[in-house]
């Protein structure tokens, strides 16, 4: 009943006392939107800066050759003749083999990563097959030149050409060098994509497919295959296009066991050259501006190439993920 | 009772043998790898090396001093460039990021992610060698900036993500604006998987080589200040391992040793850092 | 009603996952052409004991078995038995109804005779009769190659029986089969189980005591882990000879 007089009410300090409910200090508030949204648009200024960059320093080849640029067989810097022809040829090439050989075994690993092996040494496992995807192209490079290629020399390629050198694939003279040696090195590097978001996708697919198929008496392998699979279909598929849209884009590993010779021949064991590894090779020594548009309009090329293949598999893994949320 | 069929039992185990034997194979090449660099680059890697300047061409002997100090400078550069922008640009993302306008902004970060390397380089050739009409490093540091600006955007947006909504509007229940519950709230719950997405971010492109062959190029000198040509670990491996000198390729070795061995470290340090904090916030 | 030789037989069977035992020392006999139901409340070790039936428990991590299930007396845990070989004789029916995404309404019945690789044209005449079987056929008839997920739940569940049926197991078991499930579609599911039982020995896990006392001849109860009470239907639920069993079906608890 007696007034409590004893407790003082303790006040928070004037400075951080609620104020009146006007609008009065909405800045600060407004100032940190417009910081973040600068950024956000600074991101699509530079990338539209990088396209028409891309275009205005190709202008004078484009103007010049027009489409048939990329069906031009010759380049040759003296006469000022470029076509692009034998750099997509060996780009597309190395590429294609590479998903060869890599989508086996990235898809037989990531299947075992999912399916079969326990948790713990799942993650560990895939912790160290995503550090190789952290291993610098250049140094693939490296250990292309002074070991792979060796290798080849002294063992791939004497029993392929035993086995399969009826094909014009495997005909004529082996340097090392080659679109055969490209191909491969570019397998290895893009394995772990390949592993890392097909396990991701599997992963993805709910456990009652699994029980529903083992309950049928399906073998292990039955059920990853015959239902597992094609529930994650979709996502596999976008992660080989991803992988296939880094291997087009790779420049140093290739360039260093490629051969660097702008020619097309059919047999994978002779020299070639692609898109990325000519930049690299004669960009800085490109004596014309006429020479250089060329090589920006190859690196247009490209950039169109990699924006179409990323773009298809942007689509297949969302789609996967959507269904899966079901 | 019968048995499965006989084919159907051979199968399985087939195939679970080779899809074993394929994770073996992925796995046998990265500890290859680490292990080849490691005995042929280990010993070369001494003090001379780290601190020496290259020699004349043909003579043996000297080490990459400034292509240390030249990659730090890049690199530094680049982060300084790309993860800030990266970063703000994660942040309306996450915070701010229902809409048109927002999804324009995912998809060309999607789309800049993809561009290749090589292709940047050319970006950064055009943006600033061809009007400063020599190679530096700033042209390197920008052609590596602007290709960290996705990666910093994604691991950005998904950290701040992951911060409860309790959490969000217990600070804007205490009557805090919304900025300052962002920066006083969210990102500090967020700092470790922030600092976590730098690290990752920058090993991703420690390691680029095709962006700088024709912005920073390369230099067989200290290359003091930010206007010249700067040598760069990446490239002097690539150089030094296309020539015709055994003495170059033993240091190529080294220095891929030492490129690779730095950037695997700050892998791992992020991931450890990861799994930390993860423990450390529930 | 039913057979009075045993289909099924539990011996002492122990069963847990790392350190523990989600079930220990249960011992029953489940009868030929008759449904048992499973009952006790959530974490008793129902679906523990249901899945030890098919040699499904030991895929989880860290699980393990001790002790024996017979099916016409064979052991099913004997050294030379493949489990894959028991699932085709005993089917299961799970909890929400799993059709398979990628597959049509046809497709999801035969998958399991595709595996045996049965050549086409005897799987058409299976998948009519396994439908019909699962009280489905007429409801799908005319969209047998649409996809499963167009189905409503109660049809999927159905689905998912016609599919179990297609191999033609001995046994069937059900976890909790119309839990996920409106009150109408869990009707035509317990009919279903009603007229299944004529041709296979039914073992349903159900948390619904009512559901139980309509359907089955015999119950089991179990708690904690073990087996209280196993009895003819309408005596555990009239006159349960163990307190607990009747606290439990008098609702004091559970």
């Amino acid at each position: 009943m007696a007034v409590d007089t004893q407790v003082a009410t303790v006040r928070p300090p004037l400075a951080y006392r609620a104020r009146g409910i006007l609008r009065g200090l909405q800045t600060g508030d407004e100032a940190a939107y417009l910081i973040v949204l600068t950024s956000a648009m600074a991101i699509i200024v530079l990338t539209g800066l990088l396209v028409l960059e891309l275009f205005w320093n190709s202008s004078l080849t484009r103007h010049a050759f027009g489409w048939s640029f990329l069906w031009g067989r010759t380049w040759d810097p003296v006469f000022q003749k470029f076509g692009a022809l034998p750099f997509i040829y060996g780009t597309v090439v190395t590429s294609a083999l590479a998903l060869l050989l890599a989508v086996p075994i990235g898809l037989g690993s990531a299947l075992f990563l999912a399916e079969l092996a326990p948790r713990r040494l799942s993650d560990a496992l895939t912790f160290l097959v995503e550090l190789l995807a952290a291993v610098p192209s250049v140094i693939y490079g490296l250990l292309g030149v002074f070991v792979l290629v060796p290798f080849l020399e002294a063992w791939v390629v004497p029993a392929l050409k035993a086995t399969l050198g009826f094909l014009p694939l495997f005909q004529g003279r082996f340097e090392g060098v080659s679109l055969f040696s490209a191909g491969v090195v570019l397998a290895i590097m893009i394995v772990p994509f390949i592993v890392s978001v097909s396990r991701g996708v599997l992963l993805a697919v709910p456990n009652d497919i699994r029980e529903g198929a083992l309950a049928l008496g399906a073998t292990r392998w039955e059920t990853t295959w015959r239902f597992v699979m094609p529930s994650a279909r979709k996502g596999i598929f976008g992660s080989i296009f991803l992988a296939l849209a880094r291997a087009l884009g790779e420049t140093m590993a290739v360039t260093m066991v490629i051969g660097n010779t702008p020619t097309i021949s059919t047999s994978l064991l002779a020299p070639g050259y692609t898109i990325a590894a000519v930049i690299a090779n004669e960009f800085t020594e490109a004596t014309s501006d006429f020479y250089i548009h060329a090589l920006v309009e190859l690196g247009l090329v490209l950039f169109g190439l990699t924006i179409l293949i990323n773009g298809v598999a942007r689509l297949l893994i969302l789609t996967t993920s959507r269904e899966a949320a079901r | 009772m019968s048995g499965v069929s006989f084919r159907r039992r051979a199968v399985n185990a087939v195939m679970l043998g080779l899809m074993g034997l394929c994770t073996l194979l992925a796995v046998g090449v990265l500890l290859f790898i680490l292990g080849f660099l490691f005995v042929k680059g280990a010993s070369s890697l001494n003090w001379a090396f780290l601190t020496k300047l290259p020699k004349p061409v043909g003579e043996s002997g000297g080490g990459m001093a400034n292509a240390i100090l030249g990659s730090f400078k890049v690199l530094a550069l680049a982060t300084a460039i790309g993860f800030p922008i990266g970063f703000l640009a994660g942040v309306y993302l996450s915070e701010y990021g229902h809409g048109p306008f927002p999804a324009v902004v995912r998809y060309v970060t999607d789309l800049l992610n993809g561009v290749p390397s090589i292709v940047m380089g050319v970006f950064a050739y055009t943006l600033v060698v061809l009007p400063m009409k020599h190679f530096s490093a700033i042209a390197g540091g920008l052609a590596l900036g602007v290709m960290m600006i996705p990666i910093a955007v994604r691991s950005t947006e998904e950290f701040l993500r992951g911060v409860p909504r309790d959490l969000r509007e217990a600070a804007m229940a205490l009557g805090s604006r919304k900025w300052r519950s962002i920066a006083s709230v969210v990102v500090p719950t967020a700092a470790q998987g922030i600092l976590t997405a730098v690290m990752l971010d920058l090993a991703r492109v420690a390691g680029e080589t095709a962006p700088l062959l024709f912005t920073s190029f390369n230099n067989r000198f200290w290359s003091p200040g930010w206007n010249q040509p700067t040598a760069t670990l990446p490239v002097m491996i690539f150089t030094y391992a296309i020539s015709p000198y055994d003495d170059w390729h033993r240091q190529a070795w080294a220095a891929g040793f030492l490129l690779l061995a730095s950037i695997f470290a700050i892998n791992i340090a992020a991931r450890f850092l990861v799994s930390r904090g993860f423990s450390h916030s529930h | 009603m039913s057979a009075s030789r045993p289909k099924l037989t539990v011996a002492s069977l122990t069963a847990g996952f790392g350190e523990n035992a989600a079930i220990r020392d249960i011992s029953l006999e489940l009868h030929a052409n008759a449904v048992t139901a499973i009952i006790g409340p959530s974490g008793c070790g129902k679906s523990t004991l249901l899945r030890c039936l098919n040699r499904m428990h030991e895929l989880g991590a860290g699980a393990w078995v001790k002790g024996g299930v017979r099916l016409d007396g064979d052991d099913l845990y004997g050294a030379p038995v493949d489990p894959v070989q028991v699932r085709r004789r005993i089917g299961m029916v799970f909890q929400r109804p799993n059709p398979f995404p990628s597959l049509s309404i046809f497709e999801n019945v035969a998958s399991g005779l595709k595996l045996s690789g049965m050549p086409r044209k005897d799987l058409e005449a299976l998948v009519q009769s396994s439908l019909e079987q699962a009280a489905l056929w007429d409801e799908v008839k005319d969209r047998l190659h649409r996809s499963a997920l167009a189905l409503s739940g109660g049809q999927q569940q159905r689905l998912c029986i016609a599919r179990a049926l297609a191999v033609d197991p001995q046994v069937l078991l059900m976890d909790e089969p119309a839990s996920a499930l409106d009150p109408i579609a869990t009707a035509r599911i317990e009919e279903l189980i009603h007229e299944l039982k004529r041709r296979l020995t039914v073992v349903v896990v159900t948390h619904n005591m009512q559901q139980a006392a309509r359907i089955s001849s015999h119950t089991a109860f179990l708690y904690m882990g073990e087996l209280v009470e196993y009895d003819r239907t309408e005596v555990l639920f009239t006159n349960p000879k163990v307190r607990r069993t009747e606290d439990y079906v008098t609702g004091k608890f559970g």
